[in-house]
């Protein structure tokens, strides 16, 4: 019975535009997988609070855009401001100190973290919604006679991603602090004896990732209006899983990470069912962790007695 | 006689011996305060549940503290057990009226299936190590609650009526829905004592001490603290891990029985991803390896917020405060320096008001 | 050293449970009063409808209070529309004394405590609360518990049948949420009368809290399966996401919502134009002529600036009917919970009431209410009645 849906969906536009949906979903947890896959390639901590800085770039947006009235471009980038900032006092004051600790201890100390910043926005805003102004109006155009419509904000989001992407390979690869980022996440006490500032380049690092998170969410709330303070936790621990299942450490398998986790996602809501998605790609994340044990783009990592 | 009391007072015996005593004194102060002065409802209320944590905590410590794995899966045990000690309940309901052991009954089952569902978790959980070992235990638990989320149980005369993601049962006159989907079970009969929590309680601290306390515990503490040198020495890694995941999760799912028959309505998403966190952050708090510290925790971090009603919205900011407070001063040797000096001084300053010089 | 420990551990367990001890009877009260406690969400995603039911009933409460005669107290916790929260309510109100209960204003809440006030014996009248759950389960009816807004089945009946009379359309699509005992209840009434008066229905699709903000697959499905009728048998908040994505991906069918979509047109920030068009269920109309609702609706105003919904108007007349009650059973101040209840179990049903959700309501003894729900449509970002 499903595979019948399957098959006649494929045949038809419906998929592709489930497709691009999908994608454009994808987008913005390979965004934020980015945040949790530089992190942990360079300070090896999984930092939970990630999640939540997003939800703090979603408020100061909503704010700038309706109490204070700023323009789009303003409000987005004191968001993106805002977040930078905010990432590098949590690194700095939180995780830093605990450098030398256990990973279960930091681990601890950022889900502190998270729990903070929701509870200070529940504090602060309230819980009741909150509904993201408009951004876009008449957003859609098709194609085919008709049999597709798309629409311009999911293609934003995928052009968006795609462009982040180019520009931080280019960053990674080409500039000195990008240089300096991958030694240090090779070998931190080398890439000091080699000059590098290792405590600059891991702030640099978290201030990327939050600034980052503020760019998806504004992507996120334009695309779902309706936010809370727990906005962050799911596509946080869905991005999460994204940026694992492509090979944490990996900034390409963030990204491809992140879209293939959207495109399944899609699909299984459209032909199995809505309530089993989270299930079967949880499954899927297990089933290629067993085939490669560090995601699909991770690299192996060799245990020295 | 003379020589067990020594032995259970001894050094290496003491701290077993503080854990069970805080739990039966815990138990006895609390039963004297409500067969005298009566105790507030809503303390009533949180008893059961604050067992049920302590129990699943102590479970957790055991996969984590004592066998070194970080698992953010356990309430996936909890739920599974809770669900199937509610199917269980009430399937016997109308031919056993005996409370007690229905609960006893309920609690062994749903332990027996998050057990069997711990095993069949472990195999492909135990093939991964560090953080990769936590994602998919994390992995599980959503999937766990997921596939909770969309089985539907009825019962009626015809017997046993199965259904999966869609609700296409329909039942003959005086049949109940056991298990519906997304909404759980509703209209459960509240069987769960305070006694049945205390008893838990002491259940967990004899296994768990029996397994620690042995050649195996000590095995497995090996292959926590040098896993190379364990395997190497001939200890089996996986099998012990296996071990202690396995009645970890039965341990959990003995708790999850006993919270689900403590409220008339239950649903699967509250056996989420945050509540394994939770959970966690009592262990750690407690010590890992510390069974007499996550007791102590749970009771402080559940159950005493929970009372201070007034301040809900600032408690989970001061809660998370010092959360971060506690992990930075712990971890960090010039913090704890620091606190040290702090709590030194002020300790003297105290002191010297009294007019006794002490120690 | 250990020694020490255990003293200090013993010492602050002590200290702890002292403060938490007390007495579980009522102590003397300072000002006499019937106790009236309840439960609703004031805060989070339902919050319009606790809020709204808080302000209706304090409204009553006070005009009945400055009548002299029989004195009323009100007691609202917030249970975030959550089982688990209202239970710990529940046992909040317990110990502050409560004698009758306005029980939740959510069913999801509700269905978690209705067992509980059938057990305990208090009398327990829901202003919003529409699940049958909420008044008897598969196994037994709850002595206790009433309703004073009309149930899911009704709504779920009344939508199809509108629908179909009034040909809205021939292919309907339902999104609802599988988590939510009130939504999936009324999607079951509404399927079944469907098949029964012919009307189709060609997609349906689910979600839960997880999965509450992204409809665009949902929307799709119903999109590619050429819907025309969209009935959405859940809250105001999801169905605020959905009229925008469904606006976004330029889909417009006819949207046919139930009680929990009002208040939508009261959504902080909400543009109000993306609900031009939409059909929901209810038994008050503001702009009705009637004494008793003007009175209600400007006394509202003046109060609270801003124009009740039919949560705040079914929560004034839990109060007025609670009140009416009280008075004809000739109950007194002294009275236990279980005492009043059974006055009051005997006053509702055989007593009529007239309210401002509707006039000549009498109560079965099952609890349910002998009310039907009216259509109304939003035009103009106001309500217009549909009949």
């Amino acid at each position: 019975m499903y595979f019948e849906n399957i098959r006649k969906g494929v045949e038809s536009m419906a998929f592709l535009s489930y497709l691009i949906n999908g994608m454009g979903l994808g987008s913005v947890y390979a965004i934020i997988a980015l945040g949790y896959t530089m992190v942990y390639g360079i300070a090896k901590m999984l930092n939970f609070a990630h999640g939540d800085v997003i939800m703090i770039g979603a408020y100061t947006a909503f704010y700038c855009l309706t109490v204070f009235k700023f323009s789009t471009f303003t409000s987005i980038l004191i968001a993106v401001l805002l977040c930078t900032v905010l990432g590098i006092l949590i690194e700095r004051f939180a995780y830093k100190p605990l450098r030398k600790a256990s990973s279960l201890s930091v681990l601890i100390t950022a889900i502190g973290v998270s729990y903070f910043l929701q509870n200070l926005a529940q504090i602060l805003f309230g819980t009741n919604p909150k509904v993201f102004p408009e951004l876009m109006r008449n957003s859609t155009f098709s194609l085919f006679d008709g049999q597709l419509t798309l629409s311009y904000k999911t293609l934003l989001t995928i052009i968006v991603c795609i462009l982040i992407m180019i520009l931080l390979t280019i960053f990674v690869n080409k500039t000195k602090t990008g240089k300096a980022m991958r030694a240090c996440s090779q070998d931190k006490e080398a890439a000091q004896l080699m000059g590098i500032n290792v405590d600059n380049t891991i702030s640099i690092t978290f201030a990327l990732g939050s600034g980052l998170a503020a760019i998806a969410a504004v992507l996120l709330c334009m695309t779902y209006s309706t936010f809370t303070p727990t906005l962050g936790s799911m596509p946080g621990i869905k991005a999460f899983t994204a940026a694992v299942f492509g090979g944490i450490g990996s900034i390409p398998g963030a990204f491809v990470g992140g879209l293939l986790l959207g495109i399944i996602e899609t699909l299984t809501k459209a032909y199995l069912s809505t309530q089993l998605s989270d299930a079967i790609v949880f499954m899927v994340l297990i089933i290629v962790l067993l085939i490669r044990p560090t995601g699909l783009l991770g690299k192996k990592v060799h245990e020295k007695v | 006689m003379k020589k067990t009391i020594r032995k259970i007072f001894d050094k290496k015996h003491i701290s077993r011996t503080i854990s069970y005593l805080v739990v039966i004194a815990g138990f006895v102060i609390i039963q004297l305060l409500m067969n005298t002065i009566g105790i507030k409802s809503l303390f009533r209320s949180l008893l059961v549940p604050t067992c049920c944590y302590i129990v699943v905590a102590l479970a957790l410590n055991l996969v984590v503290g004592v066998s070194g794995e970080l698992s953010l899966g356990h309430s996936g045990f909890m739920a599974v057990g809770a669900f199937t000690g509610i199917i269980i309940s009430g399937l016997l309901e109308p031919y056993l009226a005996i409370n007690w052991l229905r609960l006893l009954i309920a609690m062994f089952v749903g332990g027996i299936m998050a057990g069997i569902v711990g095993l069949f978790i472990s195999v492909p959980v135990l093939k991964l190590q560090g953080d990769y070992l936590a994602i998919v235990t994390l992995a599980f638990c959503q999937i766990i609650k997921s596939l909770l989320n969309n089985v539907y149980l009825g019962v009626d005369i015809n017997g046993l009526h199965f259904s999966f993601v869609e609700n296409r049962i329909s039942l003959a006159q005086g049949g109940r829905m056991l298990l519906s989907g997304p909404m759980g079970a509703i209209a459960i009969t509240r069987l769960a004592t305070f006694t049945a929590g205390f008893l838990l309680i002491l259940f967990t601290l004899l296994i768990i001490y029996n397994l620690t306390y042995s050649r195996f515990g000590r095995s497995i503490m090996a292959a926590r603290d040098n896993r190379i040198a364990a395997e190497s020495v001939g200890i089996h890694i996986r099998n012990t891990k296996m071990l202690a995941f396995v009645i970890s999760a039965i341990l959990a799912g003995m708790a999850g029985a006993l919270f689900g028959l403590n409220y008339s309505t239950l649903q699967p998403a509250k056996f989420d991803f945050n509540l394994s966190i939770l959970i966690l952050v009592y262990v750690v708090l407690g010590g890992l390896g510390n069974m007499t510290g996550t007791i102590i925790s749970t009771m402080i971090l559940y159950a005493l917020p929970e009372l201070l009603r007034g301040l809900q919205d600032y408690r989970m900011l001061i809660y998370s405060i010092i959360l971060i407070l506690i992990m930075l001063v712990t971890n960090n040797q010039t913090l704890k320096e620091k606190t040290e000096n702090l709590i030194t001084k002020i300790k003297s300053r105290f002191l010297k008001k009294g007019s006794v010089a002490h120690d | 050293m250990i020694m020490k420990k255990i003293i200090t551990l013993l010492l602050v367990s002590l200290l702890a449970l002292s403060s938490l001890a007390g007495c579980n009877k009522p102590g003397e009260p300072e000002a006499k009063t019937i106790k009236i406690g309840l439960s609703g969400p004031l805060t989070g995603g339902a919050a319009i409808y606790g809020v709204a039911v808080k302000n209706g009933a304090e409204l009553a409460i006070a005009e009945i209070n400055a009548k002299g005669g029989l004195q009323l107290e009100i007691n609202m916790q917030d249970d975030e529309a959550d089982a688990t929260k209202a239970d710990t309510a529940y046992d909040f109100l317990l110990d502050w004394g409560m004698q009758v209960s306005m029980f939740t204003v959510t069913s999801g809440a509700g269905s978690g405590v209705a067992p509980r006030y059938d057990e305990d014996h208090i009398f327990a009248l829901t202003p919003s609360g529409s699940a049958p759950a909420l008044v008897y389960s598969d196994t037994k009816v709850y002595a206790t518990t009433f309703q004073m807004c009309f149930s899911d089945p009704n709504q779920g009946v009344g939508s199809a049948d509108y629908i179909k009379e009034h040909n809205l359309g021939t292919k309907v699509a339902i999104i609802y949420k599988s988590d939510c005992v009130y939504s999936t209840g009324i999607t079951q009434k509404f399927v079944d009368r469907a098949a029964e008066i012919g009307l189709e229905i060609v997609f349906q699709g689910a979600f839960d809290d997880s999965s509450a903000t992204d409809f665009t697959t949902q929307l799709q499905g119903a999109k590619a399966a050429d819907a025309d009728v969209m009935f959405l048998p859940i809250y105001y908040t999801p169905a605020s996401s959905i009229l925008k994505q469904a606006a976004d991906m330029s889909y417009a069918p006819i949207f046919f919502g139930v009680d929990g979509m009002d208040g939508i047109l009261t959504m902080d920030g909400f543009d109000t134009s993306l609900a031009e068009g939409v059909y929901l269920l209810t038994p008050f109309a503001a702009d009705a002529t009637d004494d008793a609702t003007v009175h209600f609706v400007t006394e509202y105003q003046k109060a609270y600036g801003e124009i009740p919904n039919q949560f705040a108007a079914d929560a004034y007349d839990v109060v007025y009917a609670l009140y009416q009650a009280l008075v004809a059973g000739g109950v007194t101040y002294d009275m236990t919970a279980q005492e009043i209840a059974d006055i009051l179990i005997e006053q509702f049903t055989t007593m009529t009431f007239d309210g401002v959700t509707g006039t000549s309501v009498t109560w079965a003894a099952n609890g349910e209410v002998s009310k039907a729900p009216k259509a109304v449509i939003i035009r103009n970002g106001v309500y217009v009645n549909a009949e």
